[in-house]
Parts: C-alpha cells; sequence; structure tokens
C-alpha cells in the first residue's frame, strides 16, 4: 500500500473543489471534493443514481458545472470543451460502449492518436513523406496497445462484433492512444465474468504503471473497486459520503447504510 | 489459384484491394473506349454522352465522401455543380483571348470552379455542420434552389473594357468584339467546347486519388470516427464540426470541378439543367452504389446514366422501365440469400487466401 502523507504534499493532477451541478430543479452533483494524485488508482461508487457518472461528464465538460472548480494539472479547467480537455490530459470510457462501430479494431485505436500524432489533410492527400512515417508510427503504438488489452487477435475485426468484454478493454485502448494523464474508467468491470474481471483488474495495475497515469474508476463490482482501489470516494445523492482507503470504506457505518439501508 | 492470391497479397488488406478494383476499372475503361473510338464503331450518342458521364461520376464520387463517410445527407450536390460550371465557362471566357491552347484554359477552369464550389461550401457549412441532424439536407436543397435562381437572374459580358456584371439584363452595353458570358435564364452560351474525355477521366482518378487518399488517413479516420459517434470522437479530441467541413468542402469541390467539365462540353447550358432533380440522381447513383463504396458508385453511375439512353427506342414506357430496373437492383442487392451466398464465396477465397500466404 502506498504512503499518501508524502503524496499530500505534491500537488494532484486532479482538484475538485466544490463541485455542484443543477438540472432544473434537482441538484445532481453537490459540494463535492476530491483530489487524485500522480500514479493513483481510485474509486467512485455509491448506490444507483448518485451522481457518479454526472461526475465524469462534469470532468469532461460535457455538462458545465454550476458551482466549484477543476483545476487539473494545475490549471483551472474552466471554459475548455470536451476537445479541450481532452487534449489537455483527461481521457475516458463510456458506461454505455461508444465504439465507432464501422471501424476495424485497428482503426479505432487508430483515431485515438488524432492528437497525439497530428499531419494535415494536405500531407494525407498528396501522400507526403510525413504520412507515411506518421502513420507508421500510429499503426506501432495502436498494435502495441492492442497488445496491452489483449485485443491484437482481434486487430481487423469491425468494432462491432467484439464480444462484450473485448469491447470494453478496446475503449480502454482508444483512451490510452490519446496520451492522458488521467483515466476515467465508467463502469469497466460491467458485463464481465469473474474470470474476465480478474484479467481486468491485472490490465488496469499494468496501465498504471507502465504509462505512469492516474485512473478513476466507477464500479458496481466491489470485488474490484477493493482489490485495486487506492482511495476510495463514496457518493450518495450526488453528495460526498465518505473518503479513504478500502479498508476505512468496508467499514464505515455510514457507507454501510447507504448501501444497505437501515 | 497460387498467383491470383500472390497477386492480391502484393495490394495488402481488403480494403486497399477494392481501391486498386476501382483504379483498374476506369482505366481498363478508358482504355477500351478509346480503342472503340479508333475504331470507330461507337455511336454519336454514346460518344456525347462520355464527358457527362465522367462529370458525373466525379459528383458522386464526392457526394458519397459527403453522405457515405462523413454520414451527412447532402441535397445539393448540383447546385455545387452549377457554381463550378458557370465558373469555369466564365473563366475560359475570359481567358480565350490570352490562353488560346484548350487543354491549359480547360485546367485553370476546372480549377476555378472547384476552388468557388469549395468556398461556397465552406461558407454554407460555417452555421450548419455545428448541428446535428438533416439541418445539412435542408440547407444545401435551399442552396441548389437559390443558386439555379440566382444563376437565372445573372447577366455577365465581357469585352476590352473587362468584365461587365448586372442582375438586370439591360444594365451595361457591350464594346464591339465584346461577348456575353451569361445570359440569365438561357445561360451561357456561345461557349467554346474545349472538355474531352481523356481530361474527364484524369478528372475521375484524380477524385478517386483524393477520397481514398482522405479516407485511409487521420482525417478520414477522424470523418468516420465522427459519424459513427458523435460523443465517443470528441471524448478523443476530435473536433466535429472542423471534421465535416473537412469532408462537405472536398465533395463541393470535387462536385464544382465536375461542373466545370461539364460547363465546357456544351456550346450552351442552362442553369434549369442543374435542378432539384440532378441532385438527387446524383444522389440515387451514390445509393445504389452503396455507402462509402466508390467502385460501386462508379458502376451505379454510369449505368443509370447509359440505362435511359439505351431504352430510348421504347419510348413513353422509358421512364418505366427505368424505374423498374431501379427497383429490381435495390431488391437483388438487399436479398439476403443472395447476401449469404456472395459472402460465402468470397469468405471460401479469403480463406484460400490465408492457408496459402
Amino acid at each position: 500500500m502506498a504512503d499518501h502523507t508524502d503524496n499530500n504534499v505534491k500537488t494532484p493532477v486532479l482538484d475538485v473543489q466544490e463541485l455542484g451541478i443543477d438540472f432544473g430543479g434537482l441538484t445532481a452533483v453537490n459540494d463535492l471534493n476530491m483530489q487524485v494524485y500522480d500514479g493513483e488508482i481510485v474509486g467512485l461508487i455509491g448506490p444507483n443514481g448518485a451522481g457518479k457518472t454526472t461526475v465524469f461528464n462534469l470532468l469532461t465538460k460535457v455538462y458545465k458545472p454550476s458551482r466549484g472548480r477543476i483545476i487539473f494539472d494545475g490549471k483551472d479547467t474552466a471554459g475548455k470543451s470536451v476537445v479541450d480537455i481532452n487534449k489537455a490530459g483527461i481521457a475516458r470510457t463510456f458506461q454505455n460502449i461508444r465504439l465507432f462501430g464501422n471501424l476495424s479494431v485497428l482503426d479505432n485505436v487508430k483515431t485515438g492518436f488524432h492528437n497525439v500524432t497530428p499531419y494535415s489533410p494536405i500531407t494525407a492527400i498528396l501522400r507526403l513523406p510525413k504520412y507515411f512515417t506518421s502513420e507508421r508510427e500510429i499503426d506501432e503504438k495502436a498494435r502495441d496497445l492492442l497488445k496491452i488489452m489483449e485485443l491484437d487477435k482481434f486487430a481487423d475485426y469491425t468494432a462491432s462484433n467484439l464480444p462484450y468484454g473485448a469491447q470494453r478493454r478496446l475503449e480502454i485502448a482508444r483512451a490510452l492512444a490519446t496520451n492522458p494523464k488521467l483515466l476515467l474508467l465508467d463502469e469497466p468491470a460491467a458485463g464481465m465474468n469473474p474470470q474476465e474481471t480478474s484479467e481486468l483488474m491485472d490490465m488496469i495495475r499494468f496501465v498504471r504503471d507502465h504509462f505512469k497515469i492516474a485512473i478513476l474508476l466507477i464500479e458496481h463490482d466491489m470485488k474490484l473497486v477493493m482489490g485495486i482501489c487506492e482511495r476510495i470516494t463514496v457518493l450518495n445523492y450526488g453528495m460526498m459520503l465518505a473518503q479513504g482507503t478500502p479498508e476505512e470504506i468496508q467499514s464505515n457505518p455510514e457507507v454501510i447504510k447507504a448501501y444497505l439501508g437501515d | 489459384m497460387k498467383e491470383k492470391t500472390a497477386l492480391f497479397s502484393l495490394f495488402g488488406d481488403k480494403k486497399k484491394r477494392g481501391r486498386f478494383v476501382s483504379f483498374a476499372i476506369v482505366i481498363a475503361a478508358y482504355i477500351i473506349i478509346e480503342i472503340l473510338l479508333k475504331s470507330g464503331s461507337l455511336s454519336s450518342l454514346f460518344k456525347s454522352l462520355l464527358v457527362p458521364i465522367t462529370c458525373y461520376v466525379v459528383a458522386s464520387i464526392g457526394l458519397n465522401l459527403n453522405v457515405g463517410i462523413s454520414g451527412e445527407l447532402n441535397l445539393g450536390q448540383a447546385g455545387f455543380m452549377s457554381v463550378g460550371a458557370f465558373c469555369a465557362i466564365c473563366v475560359s471566357g475570359i481567358l480565350a483571348g490570352t490562353v488560346t491552347a484548350g487543354i491549359p484554359r480547360l485546367i485553370i477552369a476546372i480549377i476555378c470552379g472547384a476552388v468557388l464550389a469549395g468556398i461556397f461550401g465552406f461558407v454554407i457549412g460555417i452555421p450548419v455542420l455545428k448541428l446535428q441532424g438533416d439541418y445539412l439536407a435542408i440547407v444545401t436543397l435551399a442552396f441548389g434552389q437559390i443558386i439555379k435562381s440566382i444563376f437565372m437572374n445573372t447577366y455577365i459580358g465581357f469585352d476590352s473594357d473587362g468584365l461587365h456584371f448586372s442582375f438586370v439584363d439591360s444594365k451595361f452595353k457591350l464594346q464591339p468584339g465584346g461577348k456575353m458570358l451569361l445570359n440569365g435564364p438561357m445561360g451561357a452560351t456561345g461557349t467554346q467546347k474545349i472538355a474531352n474525355f481523356t481530361v474527364g477521366i484524369i478528372l475521375v482518378l484524380i477524385a478517386l486519388l483524393i477520397v481514398y487518399n482522405l479516407m485511409f488517413s487521420r482525417s478520414g479516420r477522424a470523418i468516420m470516427a465522427a459519424r459513427d459517434n458523435r460523443i465517443a470522437a470528441e471524448s478523443v479530441g476530435i473536433p466535429i464540426s472542423r471534421t465535416k467541413m473537412l469532408a462537405f468542402v472536398v465533395s463541393a469541390s470535387l462536385a464544382g470541378a465536375a461542373g466545370g467539365l461539364y460547363g465546357l462540353n456544351y456550346a450552351t447550358l442552362v442553369p434549369n439543367k442543374f435542378d432539384f432533380n440532378t441532385s438527387i440522381l446524383i444522389l440515387v447513383y451514390v445509393v445504389l452504389g452503396g455507402l462509402g463504396n466508390m467502385t460501386g458508385t462508379i458502376i451505379s453511375t454510369v449505368v443509370l446514366i447509359l440505362l435511359p439512353e439505351l431504352l430510348r427506342s421504347l419510348q413513353d414506357y422509358r421512364m418505366l422501365i427505368y424505374a423498374v430496373v431501379l427497383i429490381l437492383i435495390m431488391l437483388v442487392t438487399n436479398n439476403d440469400w443472395l447476401k449469404t451466398k456472395w459472402k460465402s464465396l468470397t469468405s471460401r477465397k479469403a480463406k484460400g487466401g490465408a492457408s496459402n500466404g
């Protein structure tokens, strides 16, 4: 277990301060404070409808926050667009899988390199030397990512024909291609069997160590959350209920009450 | 069988093979037609259709980029063709004194037509491509109608004083030796016919090259990603409206180039030629050829242009049979039984290739 006392001296890669959003009269998230440090795996859990995915949508600027600040990599993200936030270094996966269904598995990952290895449409049309060097680089990197996510044997499949678990892993590979500093995983183990889930846990750990990135994940599978997260934030009704190590969360009476009722 | 596999493996995967096939078809068609032309066995009707066919092929390849690859419906492709056509006619008329050789003048005129159509596409795309849904279809439909009306009321003359321009006929008197380039509803009259089939085929090859090179690149992946899943595309840092704009402008430019060639193939050209029906006709070529399928688009364009001409002897029943054939093609290409048969045929081929390679 990592020692977090020295982490507190460092500035966090993600610093969420008093974040809140209202949809009309409904407050979906309120007064949320949360930090994620470099190289950390943090869990975001809570009962259904607690506002977990809303937090992801706020972090990636799909929604504009009504209150509070999101500081990423030392900079306030106010006014940034979804595209900007990805360029700044936050990548995500989706709860309901969103792949480019008609593209091949390899091409799905290659789209992730859009801003990492850019070249102009003119370069592409005229097939200038830069096109070939860039494409070779993209191809190599994309195949490496497929290998890491154990998708290399599916490279030429159409993405929509993949088995469910592989689709989830492909989303992670595509997100990693954008070269993020922080990876947001929205229920990565949903629909996976215990065998696949335990493989996924190893993969997530490997990804963190290999790419030296921070990971924030939403998950309902407690075995996964308790197994790989170093810290956990619990949401209930859009408010933070508790924060701490897996052991602290498991023994927290408030959390048990929220999940099991009185 | 083995030689065949080796030949195919030269051209890599299936996508690249498809690319090779479409280039091969165009070049083969060109050689065959040139031979037939030399031997004099082509009817004058067929000869007169050669250049228009290449024009429509280029316009439909462009439209397929927009509709098939980018997934945005465009109902104004004929509008962009007319911009290209009348621009090219004017440029050719202005340069008639300075650039006397036909081919360089034709090339300059086509490029001008393509650029102007691209600019029109860009201006139309700015507000529309920020929106989701069928707005592009509505706006391009309107554009096609508006641009037709504008050309119906545009008078452009050229003489020793330079260019004269008016929306009212009697606004200007031309110096002796000057000529009217555009004549309102009568369109362009007395245009020098400098278009030829070889330039048309080269234009088709260039259009194919542009579209394919774009498809298999960073930009092409972005265009298809934005089509398949907008939200996911944004999440990996793809700017949606700029990406869709690229496909739309390239599509409009290709239509402009096609129009330029078309306009310089006739002595007279009326603005009414590029009406809504023409736009729909090009869309039919694209849909029947297969969205995103360039080879199919080329074949369907050629067949659907030749078909009504071949059926001319049937007089009144011509369009009836045309419609029946259209429906039959759609039924056959969507038949599940035929589809699985075709798939099993092609997959067996692929399997054989894999075991050999």
